[in-house]
C-alpha cells in the first residue's frame, strides 16, 4: 500500500476545513454526493462482473470435456491409439490407456495463456473410467521437459505408486502403470514429481472413475467436474478459478440439462494453494457421496466443501426449467472465474 | 587583396563543409549500428527463448459513476498485452480505448464499469496475457474532482488556506522584526535558514519519493536533480540581474535586503506552487483522506514562511504594498499548483516542480547565508550563540509543526 504522504494529507485537510471543519472527509464528500446527481447513479453501475471475451475451444473444449472419458469424444480409430479394451476371462475386462505428459501453453481466461504441464495435451488429462475388478494398463511417456509421473488414487502395489524419487519418469522415458480399479468411487490421478506443489498446479492431474461391479448406479446425465486454478504470476496465489480450467467458460456457456432427468457430477477438488474449494448451486439441493465408495447418501445439502484431493459424487433432479447458477461458496474463487450456469430445459 | 579574401572565403566554406561531415560521419555510423542491433538483435542470444519482459505503470486513476478508469503506461521494452481486469481479487469487464496491445511506451485508458465503494480501499489489477500481473491500489476511495465550478473553488481555498494566509500572518510579525537588535536580528536570519533547510530536506525527500514512482523510463531522480539546478541557477541569474538593476535605479529605501526578500519570496512561491500539485495530485490519484486537524498544522507550519520573506526586510524601511506583493509572490503559486494538480496530473510534472521548488529554496538559503556571513569568515559566524540558536530554533519549528502534517 503506498503511503500517504503529507501533502496528500494536506490537500485533504483543505477541503475538509472549507465546508465546515467537518473531521472526516468521506462523511461530508458523501453529504456532497447525496446532492449531485451524479453520486446517485453510482449505485446502477455493477454489471460488468467476470472477464471479458472468449476463450478459444480449439485446443480443449470444457463442454466437450464434461461428457467425456476414456477418449470418448475420438473418432474409433484414433480413440484406438490411446485406449484399448480387451475383455479377460473372469468377465472384466483390460483397459490400456497411453498417456503422454506435454509441455503446452493453454487459455485460462480469455487472452490469458498459461505455461502448462499436461496430460496428452490437455488440463484436466484425460478422463479414465473402469468398473471395479477390471484391470488398468497404463502406458506413460514423459515429453515434458521435467521429470514426470502419474500417481493414482487407488488400491495399488507401491511399486506402481508414481511418487517415490525413484519412479520419477524422466523426458524421453516411459512407465507402464498396472494395477486392479478398486474401490469404486470417484478418484483422481496427478503427478507427484517434486516439487509437487508446482506439478500439480501446472497442469498435471485428472478424473479416475471407479464403477461399482455389482451394483449399478442407477442412469444419470454424468458430468465430469475439476475445480482447479492457477498462479499466473507464480506468487503462490491463484489469478484464476474454474471447474475445467476455463474461467466463467459455463457462465458464458451453459451446461445443458433436462428437467426431471437424474443429473450426477463427479466431483473433484485439484486446487493448489487454498486449503478448501466447494461447490454450491442455487435452487436445489443435492445428495453427496463423499468419494463415491458408498452407494448410500450421507448428506442432503446445497453447498459441499472439498480439501485438496478431496472428490464427491453429487446427485439431483432438476425440477423447474431455467438457468441455475453454480459456483464455489467462497465469494473470491467465484469472481475470480469458478462461476458457471445449468440450463435446465423440458 | 579582393581575390585573396575569396579564395580564403572559398577555402572557409570547404573546411565548413568538411567539419559538418567530421560532425555527421559518427552519427551516420551510429545510425547504422543501432540499424544493425535491431536487425540482428544480439540481445537474444542471452536471453534464449526470449521471454518478454513486461513492465505496465499505473499513471492516472480516476473515479466516477462510470466506475474506474485508470491509464496505464507500459515502460517496459516488450510490447504488452492487456488480457483481464481484475478489481479487488474479482474479474471486471472493461473497455480500452487504445486496444489490448501496448508498444513500448504505448498507452491505453481503461473504462471498468465496477461500483467502487466511497471511502473504501480498492486494488485495480491488470493481468498480462501472459498471467503477470500489475496492482494499483486506491487507499480511500473518493470521486475525482471535476473540473467544475465546484472544485475550482474548493481548490482556490485550499490554496488561500495553505499558501496565502499562512504568509501574510507571517508577514504581520513586520513591526517587531524591524525593532530588532542585531543579535535578534542575526537570530531571526539564522531561524529563515533553519525554516528553509527544512523545506529544502522536505521537498527533496517528497520528489525523490514521486520520482521513484515513475516509470523507469522517465528517469525521475535524473530528473528531479537536474530540475533543481537548473531552478537555482535560473535564479541567481535572476537575482543578480535583479540587484544590478537596483543599483542602476539606485532607489534607497529598496537596498539589497529588498531583492534579498523578492528571491526568498520567489523560492517559497515555487516551492508553494509544488505543494499545491502535490495537493490536487492526491485527490487525482484517487488518495483522498481524512482530518481536518491537519489543516491547522499547516497553517502552523506555513505561517514561518511569513517570517522568512520577512527577515531579510528588517533593516529596510519599506511600504505595507511592498510587504502584500511579496506575500502574494509567496502565496498564491498554491493556488495555481492546486489546480494544475487537480486537473490535469501528471508525475512527470510533479516531480518537475519538486524540483524547481528544491532550486528555489537551495537558492534562497545560499542568498541569506552570503548576507549573515558576508565579510567574516564563515566558522568565526558559525560560532555566534544567536546564529546557532536561531538554526536549531527554525528547524524545531518546522520539526514540531511537521508532526501536524504527518
Amino acid at each position: 500500500m503506498k503511503q500517504l504522504s503529507r501533502r496528500s494529507w494536506l490537500g485533504l485537510a483543505g477541503l475538509s476545513s472549507f465546508t465546515g471543519g467537518s473531521v472526516l472527509l468521506s462523511r461530508q464528500v458523501a453529504s456532497n454526493r447525496g446532492q449531485s446527481s451524479e453520486g446517485q447513479l453510482l449505485t446502477h453501475v455493477g454489471g460488468g462482473m467476470g472477464t471479458v471475451g472468449r476463450v478459444s475451444t480449439d485446443q480443449f473444449n470444457p463442454a466437450e470435456f464434461l461428457r467425456t472419458w476414456n477418449f470418448s469424444n475420438l473418432a474409433p480409430t484414433e480413440r484406438s491409439m490411446f485406449y484399448r479394451e480387451t475383455p479377460r476371462a473372469d468377465g472384466s475386462l483390460l483397459r490400456e490407456y497411453e498417456i503422454f505428459s506435454v509441455d503446452r501453453e493453454i487459455e485460462i481466461a480469455p487472452g490469458i495463456f498459461f505455461p502448462a504441464w499436461t496430460y496428452n495435451g490437455q488440463v484436466p488429462g484425460p478422463t479414465m473410467r473402469a468398473t471395479e475388478g477390471d484391470r488398468i494398463r497404463v502406458k506413460f511417456v514423459n515429453q515434458g521437459s521435467h521429470p514426470h509421473t502419474i500417481h493414482f488414487h487407488g488400491w495399488h502395489p507401491p511399486a506402481m505408486d508414481g511418487s517415490r524419487p525413484d519412479q520419477e519418469v524422466l523426458p524421453g522415458e516411459s512407465f507402464v502403470y498396472e494395477f486392479d480399479a478398486e474401490p469404486f468411487g470417484v478418484h483422481l490421478y496427478h503427478c507427484h514429481a517434486a516439487p509437487l506443489k508446482r506439478h500439480i498446479h501446472k497442469g498435471l492431474y485428472g478424473v479416475f472413475i471407479v464403477d461399482p461391479r455389482d451394483t449399478e448406479r442407477p442412469p444419470a446425465d454424468e458430468l465430469v467436474m475439476v475445480m482447479n486454478s492457477f498462479d499466473t504470476n507464480f506468487d503462490t496465489e491463484n489469478e484464476v478459478y474454474a471447474v475445467n480450467t476455463v474461467a466463467n467458460f459455463y457462465l458464458h456457456e451453459p451446461i445443458d440439462v433436462r428437467v426431471g432427468r437424474l443429473i450426477r457430477v463427479f466431483l473433484v477438488n485439484i486446487t493448489e494453494f487454498d486449503q478448501l474449494n466447494s461447490f454450491h448451486l442455487h435452487g436445489m439441493f443435492f445428495d453427496v457421496y463423499r468419494t463415491g465408495t458408498r452407494m448410500i447418501s450421507t448428506e442432503h445439502t446445497d453447498t459441499i466443501m472439498l480439501c485438496q484431493g478431496e472428490r464427491a459424487i453429487l446427485e439431483t433432479t432438476f425440477r423447474y426449467p431455467g438457468d441455475y447458477m453454480f459456483h464455489a461458496h467462497q465469494s473470491e474463487f467465484a469472481e475470480l472465474g469458478w462461476m458457471g450456469l445449468f440450463k435446465a430445459q423440458v | 587583396m579582393k581575390l585573396d579574401d575569396e579564395g580564403k572565403s572559398d577555402q572557409g566554406q570547404t573546411t565548413k563543409i568538411a567539419h559538418w561531415l567530421m560532425a555527421l560521419f559518427p552519427l551516420i555510423l551510429l545510425v547504422c549500428l543501432v540499424g544493425f542491433i535491431v536487425w540482428s538483435e544480439p540481445g537474444n542470444t542471452i536471453r534464449g527463448d526470449r521471454f518478454p519482459v513486461t513492465r505496465i505503470t499505473f499513471q492516472s486513476v480516476d473515479l466516477s459513476s462510470d466506475g474506474i478508469v485508470v491509464t496505464v503506461l507500459n515502460d517496459g521494452p516488450d510490447p504488452v498485452t492487456i488480457a483481464q481486469v481484475q478489481v479487488d481479487e474479482a474479474f471486471w469487464s472493461f473497455t480500452s480505448d487504445s486496444g489490448q496491445v501496448l508498444k513500448h511506451l504505448g498507452r491505453a485508458t481503461l473504462t471498468i464499469p465496477y461500483p467502487w465503494v466511497e471511502g473504501d480501499a480498492h486494488v485495480v489489477r491488470v493481468v498480462t496475457s501472459t498471467g503477470v500481473t500489475f496492482d494499483h491500489e486506491i487507499a480511500v476511495a473518493v470521486e475525482t474532482p471535476r473540473p467544475g465550478m465546484r472544485y475550482f473553488f474548493a481548490f482556490t481555498l485550499i490554496g488561500v488556506y495553505v499558501g496565502v494566509i499562512p504568509v501574510a500572518i507571517g508577514l504581520l510579525w513586520f513591526p517587531l522584526v524591524s525593532k530588532l537588535s542585531r543579535t535578534g536580528f542575526d537570530f531571526l536570519l539564522a531561524l529563515t535558514i533553519g525554516l528553509l533547510l527544512f523545506l529544502l530536506v522536505d521537498t527533496g525527500h517528497e520528489g525523490f519519493e514521486v520520482a521513484l514512482l515513475l516509470p523507469e523510463s522517465f528517469q525521475g531522480v535524473v530528473l528531479f536533480v537536474f530540475g533543481a539546478l537548473g531552478a537555482f541557477v535560473s535564479l541567481e541569474m535572476l537575482a543578480s540581474w535583479l540587484r544590478s538593476k537596483r543599483r542602476i535605479t539606485s532607489d534607497d529605501s529598496h537596498g539589497s535586503g529588498w531583492v534579498m526578500a523578492l528571491m526568498v519570496a520567489i523560492g517559497i512561491g515555487l516551492h508553494n506552487f509544488g505543494e499545491g500539485l502535490a495537493i490536487g495530485a492526491a485527490f487525482a490519484l484517487g488518495e483522498a483522506a481524512l482530518g481536518s486537524v491537519l489543516i491547522i498544522g499547516f497553517t502552523l507550519h506555513n505561517t514561518t514562511e511569513g517570517l522568512a520573506i520577512l527577515a531579510p526586510l528588517a533593516r529596510e524601511r519599506i511600504r505595507a504594498m511592498d510587504l502584500i506583493r511579496l506575500g502574494l509572490i509567496g502565496g498564491i503559486p498554491t493556488i495555481g499548483g492546486a489546480w494544475l494538480g487537480g486537473f490535469v496530473y501528471s508525475p512527470v510534472w510533479s516531480v518537475l516542480f519538486l524540483a524547481i521548488g528544491a532550486g528555489a529554496i537551495a537558492q534562497v538559503v545560499l542568498q541569506i547565508s552570503r548576507q549573515m556571513v558576508s565579510a567574516q569568515p564563515t566558522s568565526r559566524y558559525l560560532a555566534n550563540v544567536p546564529a546557532i540558536a536561531g538554526l536549531f530554533a527554525g528547524f524545531g519549528i518546522m520539526y514540531v509543526t511537521g508532526m501536524f502534517v504527518g
